[in-house]
């Protein structure tokens, strides 16, 4: 394939096709560090503090988190986007990347979907727990009809992010776990412990790597690729009509579907940056996550954090423009109102930090990238605490304003996700080949320093 | 090297003679309208002869005499429906007689079904001559603004494979820096538009009607009024000269740079230039184009507002833009030029037009099911105006825009056909010259619409001029650049599966 001078290469170090063999199967074959072990440790504490608030929830009822009779949604719902945002960059680089042949994305496929499958299921517990008797929570499907009168509601949005998500899991979980396959039977292939093959061995479904099993697994890798990209628009578009459907001022805003979009690549993408940093330090992947990657993903971060600013400002002009007294309220309530810190925290890390990436020598420096994604986390999850708080606690009574602080509970399980999704992670970075490296072997002839003059 | 053929040159003075003459009926029929007052006092004398009594205003007594506040709101429709029927016999009896006479006596059209005393009768001859005078200038806006737009968005579209480092793009580069050429033309249309706008030769932009503003006059919107900080001719005047001046700098530069790269090569050089060029355009695009959709577009219906409004429109110019280029490239393969274009390049033009006609139908769909859900007051009329008067039209659009391309292009084969594409995207213009038929005129027109020989006529007028504009520029230069650093990319592109 011929390729342009100005094209660098993807995978530099000199590479040939053995060395990403030997590379990927490494942390898989050798045993963990200290600073794996302490930061699982840590994890893991938090994670089980969660699960414990989940309990106590679930035995007590959701009167003990900090919601009120106005502000009836607050913590749970902000946690549950967020989760769902981080969720997005995964299906844009296996899917939309695809379809854009970025061979950049085979060095952060993988990763960027298990990390989609972890968020995606941090944002599930959500709704789970909201519900009070999560024993019923199987109510939540169009079930027939023997349990009583009851039938979910098709008109509810609610109900269309049920089977948003839960299509959104289940095709990104097949599309990681096909992907997986070939190279399970590489770790297969060389594992030598006993009880390691047995495991590989079923993982990898009885690989064999014959020319027919190639051309299937690359026809299926199509047509789920084809059923993906449609649901990096459709996930977060209808995570948004939870909101916009709605005649609430301030959620009632017809940008909002396109712009959640934008706002969930944004976050993902830094989510992205946040767990490909240290995997590249940790398990010195620095030969294949090239600061070429971390630009490419620093210019996508821009890119979607300028869309954001501008969704930002449109929603603000046009509640000036519309003349609608109550739209007008809540936006000026947002910037100034008891809430401005989290309106003006959303805006500092999310329209203004970004912009800092059009200078190429922030944007490829590895310590300032790190924490303008840690930024970037913090202003999408102000992002939709302050959509839905701000516009929730001065409702159209003022005699019912109030305000909302979250309980121990409400902040023991936000980070007791962080902790699952760690744990998660972690498990994963030492258990699987954390590079695509069956697809990244196709472009080493062209993309690999050592064979790549340019 | 491209020379334009005489063939393209009597098409497109063809085309613009039909639009001279369809704008030139159009603005003769506009002569012949009748002015309000004397509407006003040939009603009263008909109706003076027929001994129906003229009243300033239909008065509701027999409503207000009984309970409105009834517990169940279906009892409220039903007796609703009952009045409008009783209304409904009762002037139909009274006034077809009257409606008759005017219709003749005037030469106009009045639909009986919204008559219920003679003052509305009075009220529907004046739309309808307030429409027979909008009507030219209303063709002339959309075709102008659909050009225009196309023009930006193609400039846009070149940009992007700029910004994205686009290999395979690289050999038909000086299609879309053809069809930029058209921005100042059509801009000085627009302009021109704008300004007799503001001089009242013409009543477009509702809010620039005189009095609307002025809480003495009879004519004043509290609603607009309140506007009038971002709605005044002065600051519209300055966002229109900044978005048409910034956007034929920056394709001026642009064509500046691929023109030195030809000339003078060397590396990287004017590569680079044009990245950063690239770069800044789409940065101010991206803001402009905010500007572009609320001012020109968005303003026409001055009560309503919709945050996604700009970015909606901005998905049908461009997906239009990526039609005309692939229109005029595949044109020029039937002509033999292009020897290096294979199918996998039709493979991406296929994609690029499936993929853009499912993001419009996608921000289509998000704006009008949230505005149906939420079923604002505010927000409804708009499109409860294009559901009552535009129902066809709307589903016609719709079925062109997005079941088209959808069913026509999903097929991997088709996509890699220039035939398919071609067809594709000639289906794809005219749907969007409808959606923007459905952006300006329910604003301008109401329910008195016409797609008749003065609007297909303009669009064609100006179809033929950007043609010979276009066409004439590209037989200006080489067609194919020489120097690109991607060129090579473009001349081998294979698309395989991953």
């Amino acid at each position: 394939m011929y390729r342009s001078a100005v094209r660098k290469p993807l995978i530099t170090g000199k590479k040939d096709l053995h060395d990403i063999t030997v590379d990927i199967s490494r942390p898989i074959e050798t045993s963990a560090n200290k600073w794996w072990w302490s930061l699982f440790i840590v994890s893991a504490m938090a994670m089980l503090w969660g699960f414990g608030c989940i309990a106590y929830t679930i035995g007590t009822g959701i009167g003990v988190w900090g919601l009120n009779n106005t502000v009836g949604w607050a913590w749970d719902i902000t946690n549950f986007v967020w989760w769902v945002g981080i969720g997005h960059a995964g299906t844009l680089i296996s899917a939309v990347l695809l379809l854009f042949r970025q061979q950049w994305r085979l060095s952060i496929n993988r990763t960027s979907e298990a990390m989609t499958i972890f968020a995606v299921m941090q944002a599930g517990l959500f709704p789970l727990i909201h519900m009070g008797r999560l024993w019923m929570g199987y109510w939540i499907f169009p079930l027939p009809n023997q349990f009583g009168p009851l039938w979910v509601n098709f008109n509810s949005p609610l109900l269309w992010d049920v089977f948003a998500i839960s299509t959104y899991f289940s095709v990104s979980l097949v599309f990681w776990y096909m992907g997986l396959i070939p190279d399970f039977a590489m770790i297969r292939d060389r594992a030598v412990k006993p009880i390691a093959r047995k495991v590989y061995s079923f993982l990898s479904f009885g690989w064999s790597g014959k020319a027919k099993h190639w051309q299937r697994h690359e026809v299926m890798s199509l047509v789920l690729a084809g059923l993906c990209t449609p649901l990096v628009l459709s996930v977060h578009s209808i995570v948004s009509m939870d909101f916009a459907t709605s005649v609430i001022p301030g959620w009632h805003t017809t940008i909002f579907p396109p712009y959640f979009v934008a706002g969930a690549i944004f976050g993902g993408f830094a989510m992205c940056q946040t767990l490909l940093l240290i995997a590249r330090k940790v398990v010195s992947l620095e030969d294949y996550i090239t600061m070429t990657h971390i630009e490419y993903m620093n210019i996508i971060i821009l890119v979607t954090g300028s869309i954001v600013g501008c969704a930002y400002i449109t929603e603000l002009f046009i509640a000036w423009y519309s003349g609608v007294e109550y739209e007008q309220y809540a936006f000026l309530n947002r910037a100034t109102g008891p809430y401005w810190w989290s309106y003006w925290a959303m805006m500092t890390c999310n329209v203004i930090s970004p912009q800092l990436m059009w200078f190429k020598k922030l944007r490829t420096n590895i310590l300032f990238t790190f924490i303008i994604a840690l930024f970037v986390h913090i202003g999408m999850w102000f992002e939709r605490f302050v959509i839905i708080v701000t516009s929730l606690h001065r409702d159209f009574l003022p005699s019912s304003w109030s305000m909302f602080s979250p309980t121990f509970v409400d902040i023991g399980i936000f980070v007791g996700t962080i902790g699952f999704f760690l744990v998660l992670f972690l498990l994963y970075a030492r258990t699987f080949p954390v590079i695509a490296q069956a697809e990244l072997k196709t472009i080493v002839k062209t993309k690999s320093s050592k064979y790549n003059k340019n | 090297m491209y020379n334009i053929t005489t063939d393209i040159k009597r098409l497109s003075f063809f085309l613009i003679l039909i639009g001279l003459v369809a704008m030139a009926y159009g603005f003769f029929q506009s002569l012949t309208v009748v002015s309000d007052d004397k509407i006003k006092s040939t009603v009263k004398k008909i109706a003076k002869e027929l001994n129906l009594e003229y009243k300033s205003k239909y008065k509701l007594e027999t409503k207000e005499e009984k309970n409105i506040h009834l517990d169940e709101f279906d009892q409220l429709i039903e007796n609703s429906e009952e009045d409008s029927k009783n209304i409904n016999n009762h002037q139909k009896e009274d006034y077809s007689e009257l409606i008759y006479m005017v219709e003749k006596k005037l030469h106009c059209h009045i639909d009986p079904n919204h008559v219920h005393t003679v003052s509305d009768v009075v009220y529907a001859a004046k739309h309808y001559f307030h429409a027979k005078h909008q009507r030219p200038w209303s063709s002339l806006l959309i075709s102008t603004l659909f050009f225009l737009m196309v023009s930006v968005a193609a400039t846009l579209w070149w940009a992007l494979q700029y910004v994205a480092q686009a290999g395979w793009s690289a050999l038909l580069l000086r299609i879309p820096m053809a069809i930029s050429s058209f921005i100042p033309y059509a801009a000085l249309i627009l302009i021109f538009i704008i300004i007799t706008a503001g001089l009242h030769w013409h009543h477009t932009f509702h809010w620039m009607a005189e009095g609307i503003m002025d809480p003495s006059d009879s004519y004043y919107d509290e609603i607009i009024a309140n506007k009038a900080a971002y709605l005044n001719i002065p600051f519209f005047l300055i966002r229109t000269f900044i978005c048409l001046i910034g956007w034929y700098c920056f394709a001026y530069l642009l064509k500046k740079y691929s023109l030195s790269e030809d000339k003078y090569g060397g590396g990287t050089k004017w590569y680079n230039k044009s990245y950063k060029t690239a770069v800044s355009f789409v940065l101010f695009f991206g803001i402009t184009s905010a500007f572009a959709g609320w001012d020109w577009i968005m303003s026409i219906d001055t009560h309503w507002f919709s945050t996604l409004f700009s970015w909606y429109a901005l998905a049908s110019f461009f997906v239009t833009a990526c039609a005309f280029i692939a229109i005029i490239t595949i044109y020029l393969m039937y002509n033999g030029y292009f020897k290096e274009l294979n199918n996998s390049h039709m493979h991406d033009f296929g994609r690029y037009l499936l993929a853009f006609s499912i993001f419009w139908t996608y921000l289509w769909f998000a704006q009008y099911m949230l505005i149906w859900y939420a079923n604002i007051p505010e927000e409804v009329t708009y499109y409860q105006e294009r559901y009552d008067y535009y129902y066809p039209l709307v589903m016609i659009t719709l079925m062109i825009n997005f079941l088209a391309p959808f069913l026509l292009l999903m097929n991997r084969s088709s996509k890699r056909s220039k035939g398919k594409v071609l067809f594709v995207a000639c289906l794809i213009v005219l749907g969007h010259f409808f959606d923007v038929f459905l952006m300006i005129t329910p604003g301008t027109m109401h329910d008195h619409w016409h797609l008749g020989f003065v609007e297909i006529g303009t669009f064609l007028g100006f179809l033929g001029f950007f043609i010979l504009v276009v066409f004439r520029n590209l037989s200006k230069y080489q067609l194919i650049q020489k120097n690109h650093p991607m060129l090579g990319e473009s001349e081998h592109h294979e698309i395989h599966i991953h």
